[in-house]
């Protein structure tokens, strides 16, 4: 028998019984469907968190005074007793990098805020107009601190959303002076309310610039220096450079801690890439349903058509021309089933999209083929076992039933 | 040239502890071209022989030559090309497949034997003239009456031109008329050629054959041949029987419905 005959036989035999059909059809879709929609969540919540990461600058280099490695005794440990400061100077220093493409020092610490008659204790952070482009903010109104030389800060200040609200209750603050300690400054501009970001709250912060800062809090050391690598391939050649610059500024002695938050991301990462693949399983498992489904069905297929079977043989159709005109009709309603159901996943997944615009929910490619194959799989496997009964039926019994 | 010879054919079946002869020493030869009617009452063996005769059964000992080939030993897939390139089945339920036209069952045992859709179109319309049914192609089977729907299970069993046909009680299912006008389709093909084997327990139908046998409890009780064979005369093959037995070029009329009554529906 012509392999386009044999297809054509077993859609007219699918077709034939088309409740039947339409039942494990839809059994097979709902599998596949499943299997699309639970992967487009977990997947979404994977590249929810990447993107939230990314937002706070992927390619970040963190520099920290200090050595906090577990050292014990070393000769540079025992000459030194107490780190160099991490100046402005060797911030500056960093931007020759090749690799870097930004820098930011940070000096942080507490303050009051004095202005429209209200008073509040805050946090003050003193970087430069760099910062900006590295943390992504965006600006509500007026600008971020100005370009300028960094040892030479001018009297300006930039306030976070929730701090405009408390002092000037919403109204525009651009121009506006503030006490902070001892110093009076001009808002300059209001930063775009960004919520929580990883533990500390922009939107409560007063930036100033670094020098204002340091003679704010009478210090000369820097509390971050942030680092920007122009890609995520050049951040192991950052914070060797990094490393390497810092401790040949401060006389052949590593003080200072550069870690990277690749290597968070790389866990997070992991664990949601794990947490999807598990939920990618559970829903396997309504395929394997879905698939003794089909096994089921077929064997009715073969008990109701017994009768034609053994016609099919006194015609003279070999065993392996039944078996397979069995196997294609398992496999047509497997395939059906399998690309309704990714239909309605990937409808499920843009009703996901649309009310949670946020989040990401997109099928990946593996669980996508991986579904695909499975209902396949799983079809033409259960769909094995009656199109060999068929096959292996005697002629004489089966034209008897009728 | 004898086209069925069975030697010392014995057929058993196992029933719970009981054995059951189904078939013993059977020794019978068929010549190509002959009209032959397998009878005597339920449980004699009668289909069992026929089964064996259409390869849908193997003899638990003794040989079957088919056209001079021992076909007992032959693999279960070689003996599916010889029943559909060699044997012809007509049942009493007419067994056909619901789902599909006339022409589709016409066309089933050259679908199944991988002839390509063109040529298998071409034989079906010559098929369908044929037997009267140009008017039926796109029925199926529960639009068909029942005398139309034994022509369509007699043109599917002859499209592959066999060198034998067998029918199974092929007015079983039918009024007499019907019945009549099946009969008569049946004996014009046996004119053209076709050996016909023509199982029933119809005495009627059975005496219109050349040659009778007639079975009891597994054995072979009377064979009318011995008779015949001594003249061979008496019984003279009808006018348009040829000497190929493969070479069925039907003559259009003497296949289509002989009577306006013959459709029961």
């Amino acid at each position: 028998m012509r392999t386009a005959d044999v297809l054509r036989f077993a859609r007219d035999a699918a077709a034939g019984y088309p409740l039947r059909t339409a039942l494990s059809v839809l059994a097979m879709a709902i599998g596949v469907a499943a299997v699309v929609v639970l992967t487009s969540l977990g997947d979404g919540a994977r590249r929810y968190v990447v993107e939230q990461f990314s937002a706070l600058g992927s390619n970040l280099v963190i520099v920290l005074p200090g050595r906090s490695a577990t050292g014990g005794f070393s000769p540079a440990n025992a000459v030194t007793t107490t780190p160099r400061d991490l100046t402005v100077d060797d911030a500056a220093a960093l931007i020759r990098l090749p690799a870097v493409r930004r820098v930011a020092p940070v000096v942080a610490g507490n303050s009051e805020i004095n202005a429209n008659g209200r008073l509040r204790e805050t946090v003050v952070a003193g970087t430069v107009a760099s910062y900006r482009d590295i943390r992504s903010f965006k600006m509500a109104q007026g600008t971020f601190l100005p370009e300028a030389d960094w040892n030479r800060g001018a009297l300006v200040a930039v306030i976070g959303a929730k701090i405009q609200e408390e002092i000037f209750a919403g109204r525009p603050a651009v121009g506006e002076l503030i006490r902070l300690g001892d110093r009076r400054l001009r808002i300059v501009g209001v930063l775009k309310s960004v919520g929580q970001g990883l533990g500390m709250n922009t939107d409560e912060l007063v930036f100033v610039p670094v020098s204002v800062a340091q003679s704010l809090f009478n210090t000369h050391t820097l509390f971050r220096v942030l680092v920007e690598a122009r890609s995520r391939d050049d951040l192991e050649a950052v914070k060797r450079e990094v490393t390497a610059l810092l401790k040949a500024r401060h006389g052949g002695e590593e003080d200072v801690t550069v870690i990277t938050q690749d290597a968070v991301l790389a866990t997070f990462d992991k664990l949601l890439r794990a947490l999807t693949a598990a939920v990618a399983g559970i829903a396997a498992i309504s395929l394997a349903v879905a698939g003794i489904l089909v096994m089921n069905v077929m064997l009715v297929a073969v008990t109701q058509r017994t009768a034609e079977i053994g016609l099919l043989k006194a015609l003279g159709a070999r065993g392996a021309t039944i078996r397979d005109a069995f196997l294609a009709e398992a496999a047509m309603i497997s395939l059906a089933g399998a690309l309704t159901g990714y239909g309605l996943g990937l409808f499920g997944a843009f009703v996901l999209r649309q009310m949670y615009p946020v989040f990401p929910a997109y099928p990946p490619d593996w669980a996508v083929i991986a579904a695909l194959a499975t209902a396949l799989g799983t079809g033409l496997l259960f769909g094995i076992m009656p199109a060999r009964r068929a096959a292996r039926l005697d002629p004489v019994q089966a034209l008897m039933k009728h | 040239m004898a086209v069925i010879e069975l030697a010392g054919i014995e057929r058993i079946f196992h029933l719970g502890d009981s054995v059951v002869h189904a078939l013993t020493h059977l020794d019978v030869g068929i010549e190509a071209g002959e009209y032959v009617a397998i009878m005597g009452p339920s449980g004699s063996g009668k289909s069992t022989l026929l089964n064996l005769l259409g390869l849908l059964d193997r003899p638990d000992a003794g040989s079957y030559r088919l056209e001079g080939r021992d076909v007992t030993t032959l693999s279960p897939d070689e003996q599916a090309a010889v029943r559909s390139q060699r044997i012809g089945f007509v049942f009493q339920s007419f067994h056909l497949v619901p789902r599909l036209t006339a022409a589709e069952n016409i066309g089933l045992p050259m679908m199944l034997a991988g002839i390509p859709a063109a040529e298998r179109a071409r034989r079906v319309t010559q098929a369908l003239k044929d037997f009267g049914l140009d008017q039926r192609a796109d029925h199926r089977p529960d639009q068909l009456s029942g005398g139309q729907r034994q022509r369509v299970a007699i043109a599917r069993a002859t499209i592959m031109q066999p060198a034998v046909l067998l029918a199974d009680e092929p007015t079983g299912n039918l009024d007499r008329a019907t019945g009549e006008d099946v009969i008569h389709l049946l004996e014009v093909l046996n004119q053209r050629g076709m050996t016909l084997i023509v199982v029933t327990h119809d005495p009627k139908i059975g005496t219109r054959a050349r040659r009778q046998l007639l079975m009891e409890d597994g054995e072979l009780r009377h064979d009318s041949a011995a008779v015949h064979l001594r003249s061979v005369d008496d019984n003279p093959p009808g006018p348009l029987s040829g000497k190929g037995g493969d070479d069925v070029s039907p003559a259009a009329p003497a296949l289509g419905e002989r009577s306006a009554p013959s459709s029961t529906a």
